[in-house]
């Protein structure tokens, strides 16, 4: 396995656990960003050059960044004063140890008989293409989520009228 | 027997129906029409009596024979695969007792109105009058032995409302339920006997072409075999039946409603006990003589079924004289009279056959009537006294009443000339003559000295010697349920709606015994269907009993004269009998104690058993009733218990777990996402696990 | 270990840890985030099939992913516009006191 590899994993891992873990809000956005990062690069890695760039684009231009507004709206700015955990994190924790448990034993149950590949080599172009031809119809129903999302986010966000009666 | 097509045989059923239709108007007549109420039933009776006179003029213009019996038969309903039929017969014997029944009653119904004027039930009792007389034609015109004894029944019923007529006063109604009862039980002998008769011969018609039950084909099936005791089935039939017959007409022992009957008004004692009713008895018998006859020619004595109406009818002819002697109620000595004189037709038809009886019934019926008519007259003239003691001198008040029943007195005590004397003597000439034995006219001869005594010794305390009524027994004026009681406190005589009857039958009584004398004996040969001669031949058989009758009749006559004539002078004086013998004469006037002696055996017994069934009935069904509900309770109590503890907990235990779990199922739904979220990821770690281990291989 | 069965790991730990984070943290935007993680980590994983499946030249993974990114993107937008609508109404954005759903 690359060296590269194991570094990336590990900025992602840290990242992500810290941005789960820290306890201003803000700070995990900040260090969701370094894991986001991380994975992007890992896609590069990947060979997934385009995707790698959406994921910058998409998740931490984005996502992230609303994120940070939604939390600086709602206060979370300021230090917290309550606990950051809920009343029964001890079961939440659990849970997700014994499905990482379960995870890592079916993939190491499983047989593995790929061997090292070529990479492969895809265009922007190719991705275009499939977009249009194989994938025309996903694509038409994305936007069609995206405008339905834009309405409802836009909706909810508006301050409400008070009616006079 | 031809089959007439005259229109009085077919319509001869329009006589018992005219009064009974007149019954059912009057009966829902209201009460204050009392004029309309009489007038129906007098019309129906006059109508009815007509078209009897029209049907005796039929018969006699038939001449003689066979042929004179007419009868008509419908079918009524079918009994299996025969047809029960009902008739009416049209013969001599029917067309005299018509006669007699229709002029009779009329006569008392015309009486009755005058008699019952001041009754506020008066308008009642002209329907149960005209009932009774519809049911008395139609038992006489009967051809079935079925509608005679429907006919029969309904007799005994109209008797038992009339002498209950004032039904307010106990001893009235006691005394229409023992006549009731008493003639029930003779006619469980006459429902028998019916029954038998059915069985022997398949009918119950009298005559029907040949075919009927008193004809010669019916008759000598039944002469074959002998039944119990080895009498044939004739003379058990017959006797049965007689057993009605002793009840209706008040033989020994089945006598004792007769003279409780009295407590009935005077013109029901008058047509009901005394002229009809209790003459249906002995009509009975003279209509089913020949069953009663039918006996192997070459036997010569008479069947069992006559010796025994024969004896029954003697002994009941000297016991009714024996106590008659001793009464003191002016009515009581004409009913035991009447039980006497039944006794003596009973005689006359087992010695001497159908035209014996029925002579001395129809006289019977008019001078019996007409002395209780009279006596009704000095009742309501004595205003409600029917004690004799209270009474006497009333010849001076009460002429023509006098004269009246003196008539009648004579023609009962049998005074030569009089219509009671042929009539009587004919039986004394017929039981002397009875070959099986000559007592039974020793026992009427004596009891015929009985009657000239005891009528003389009536006639003597009622309308002779000085007026002994004292002025306190007078009946209270307002006291409405006693007899002719109008509130006047001398005697007088009756108004002439009520006299006129009482002369009408006293012309009859007189002269109505010259029909059957030895000499002309036109009744006699008229019932048997011969031509009548006349001739002075029987007079040398008959001379000696003729004289030997006169003699015991003017014998008691004079000793009725010697001990009563001017002895009585104060009202509390005794009995002058009674003084000569006392302890029989107190025999006597308890009619030989026979009411006590019942009341103490067949009463008691009877309410020893009314005792045991109620007992029966309170401990026995009753408790098996009280069983069964108990059980019906437990069931009901254990199917609560089960309902309450064990379905309803059984169910409400299932809606207790049902609710709990889902109380328990609704904590997982606490509102909380996280805890959603973590429900799906156990749930995803239990399928992944799941599905790894099931794909292992 | 082969790249992939690393790759596939790395995954199942993010997805993990977004999982563990999405059902301890009090604060309903953090939770959301660790949805996103979880999403990021399925997404990986289809890269990783791609680059070491059967059949790269169908471009299948990317495309999933692609499509994987554009809705992650929408519903986080939705999501949050939901939170922000919800502390409108409440003041607060604490997933533990938002409960009224409950029975």
């Amino acid at each position: 396995m690359n060296l590269i590899f194991f570094i990336l994993a590990t900025l992602t891992i840290v990242g992500t656990a810290a941005a789960m873990s820290l306890r201003s809000a803000i700070h995990c956005i900040l260090a969701l960003t370094i894991g986001l990062v991380g994975l992007a690069a890992l896609y590069l890695l990947l060979g997934a050059q385009f995707v790698g760039f959406t994921q910058i684009l998409v998740y931490v231009g984005a996502v992230a960044i609303l994120a940070v507004f939604a939390i600086m709206m709602t206060q979370g700015a300021s230090a917290p004063t309550q606990p950051i955990l809920s009343s029964s994190w001890l079961t939440g924790v659990s849970v997700a140890v014994a499905v990482f448990a379960v995870l890592a034993w079916a993939i190491h149950a499983s047989a593995s008989t790929q061997t090292a590949q070529p990479q492969p080599e895809v265009s922007v172009n190719q991705i275009g293409a499939a977009l249009m031809h194989r994938f025309g119809l996903p694509l038409e129903i994305m936007g069609l989520l995206l405008t339905a999302a834009l309405i409802g986010a836009v909706i909810l966000a508006m301050p409400e009228k008070k009616e006079t009666l | 027997m031809a089959a007439s097509t005259d229109w009085i045989v077919r319509n001869l059923w329009l006589i018992p129906t005219l009064p009974i239709l007149a019954g059912a108007a009057i009966s829902v007549t209201k009460q204050r029409h009392r004029v309309f109420a009489a007038s129906l039933a007098i019309a129906s009776m006059a109508v009815a009596f007509l078209l009897s006179l029209d049907a005796f003029l039929h018969v006699l213009s038939l001449g003689h024979g066979e042929t004179l019996k007419q009868a008509i038969n419908i079918n009524w309903f079918q009994f299996g695969n025969e047809w029960v039929k009902l008739g009416w017969l049209l013969d001599p014997l029917t067309a005299v007792m018509l006669l007699m029944v229709t002029f009779v009653g009329l006569l008392i119904f015309i009486y009755s109105f005058g008699y019952m004027a001041e009754d506020e039930n008066c308008t009642r009792f002209f329907c149960f009058l005209a009932l009774f007389a519809g049911a008395m034609l139609g038992v006489v015109i009967a051809n079935s032995l079925l509608l005679l004894f429907m006919f029969w029944e309904i007799m005994g019923l109209t008797s038992y409302l009339l002498i209950g007529f004032w039904y307010a006063k106990p001893i009235a109604s006691a005394a229409a339920k023992k006549a009731f009862i008493v003639t029930r039980i003779g006619d469980l002998g006459f429902f028998l006997g019916m029954a038998w008769l059915y069985f022997q011969t398949g009918t119950l018609l009298f005559y029907d072409n040949g075919a009927g039950c008193l004809e010669h084909s019916a008759l000598t099936a039944m002469l074959v075999h002998a039944t119990i005791l080895g009498l044939t089935v004739s003379t058990g039939i017959g006797l049965l039946i007689f057993c009605g017959a002793a009840g209706k007409s008040g033989q020994v022992p089945l006598h004792v409603w007769l003279p409780d009957a009295m407590e009935g008004p005077t013109p029901v004692s008058a047509l009901i006990h005394a002229a009809t009713m209790v003459a249906a008895g002995v009509f009975l018998i003279a209509r089913i003589y020949p069953l009663m006859s039918a006996h192997i020619p070459s036997l010569l004595t008479p069947t069992i079924a006559l010796q025994v109406v024969t004896w029954v009818g003697a002994i009941t002819a000297l016991f009714g004289s024996l106590v008659a002697v001793a009464q003191f109620d002016i009515k009581r000595i004409l009913a035991y009279s009447t039980v006497s004189q039944l006794g003596y037709m009973m005689i006359g038809l087992g010695v001497g056959g159908v035209s014996v009886g029925m002579f001395h019934l129809i006289t019977h019926a008019f001078f019996k009537a007409l002395l209780f008519l009279g006596a009704g007259s000095v009742i309501h003239g004595c205003s409600g006294e029917q004690d004799i003691r209270h009474m006497g001198g009333l010849k001076k008040y009460m002429p023509i009443t006098l004269v009246a029943y003196s008539a009648g007195m004579l023609a009962l005590c049998g005074f030569p000339l009089f219509a009671g004397f042929w009539s009587k003597d004919e039986i004394l000439h017929s039981a002397f003559a009875w070959s099986v034995s000559s007592i039974p006219f020793y026992m009427g001869a004596i009891g015929a000295l009985l009657t000239a005594f005891y009528m003389t010794r009536q006639m003597y305390y009622v309308f002779f010697g000085d007026t002994h009524r004292p002025a306190h027994h007078f009946a209270p004026a307002d006291d409405k349920l006693s007899e002719g009681s109008h509130g006047h406190h001398a005697p007088h005589e009756s108004p002439s709606v009520m006299t006129t009857p009482l002369l009408i039958l006293a012309v009859f009584a007189v002269f109505l015994g010259f029909m059957g004398t030895p000499f002309w004996p036109w009744f006699q040969s008229f019932l048997e269907g011969e031509q009548a001669v006349l001739s002075v031949a029987p007079f040398a058989a008959a001379w000696r009993l003729m004289l030997i009758s006169t003699c015991l009749v003017l014998l008691g006559m004079g000793f009725g004269w010697k001990l009563y004539a001017g002895k009585i002078k104060q009202a509390n004086e005794p009995d002058p009998l009674q003084q000569l013998q006392p302890r029989i004469f107190s025999v006597l006037s308890h009619a030989f104690y026979i009411d006590r002696i019942y009341a103490v055996t067949f009463v008691r017994l009877n309410t020893v058993f009314a005792h045991l069934s109620a007992w029966f009935d309170r401990w026995i069904f009753n408790g098996v009733v009280q069983i069964v509900s108990k059980i019906v309770l437990g069931a009901a109590y254990v199917d609560n218990f089960i309902d309450k503890y064990a379905v309803n907990a059984g169910f409400d235990g299932g809606c207790e777990t049902v609710s709990y779990s889902a109380r328990t199922l609704s904590l997982l739904q606490n509102g909380r996402i996280q805890s959603y979220l973590r429900t799906i990821g156990l749930a995803l770690i239990a399928l992944a696990i799941l599905m790894f281990w099931g794909a292992k291989p | 270990m082969s790249p992939l069965n690393g790759y596939l790991l790395l995954s199942a730990l993010l997805f993990s840890i977004g999982l563990a984070g999405a059902l301890t943290r009090r604060n309903a935007i953090l939770v959301l985030i660790g949805i996103e993680l979880m999403l990021n980590a399925a997404n990986l994983n289809f890269i990783a099939f791609w680059r070491y499946g059967p059949n790269p030249a169908a471009l299948t993974g990317i495309m999933f992913t692609i499509f994987s990114i554009t809705i992650a993107a929408a519903e986080a937008a939705v999501g949050l516009g939901i939170i922000l609508a919800v502390y409108r109404h409440t003041r607060s954005t604490d997933l533990d006191q938002m409960s009224s759903m409950k029975g």
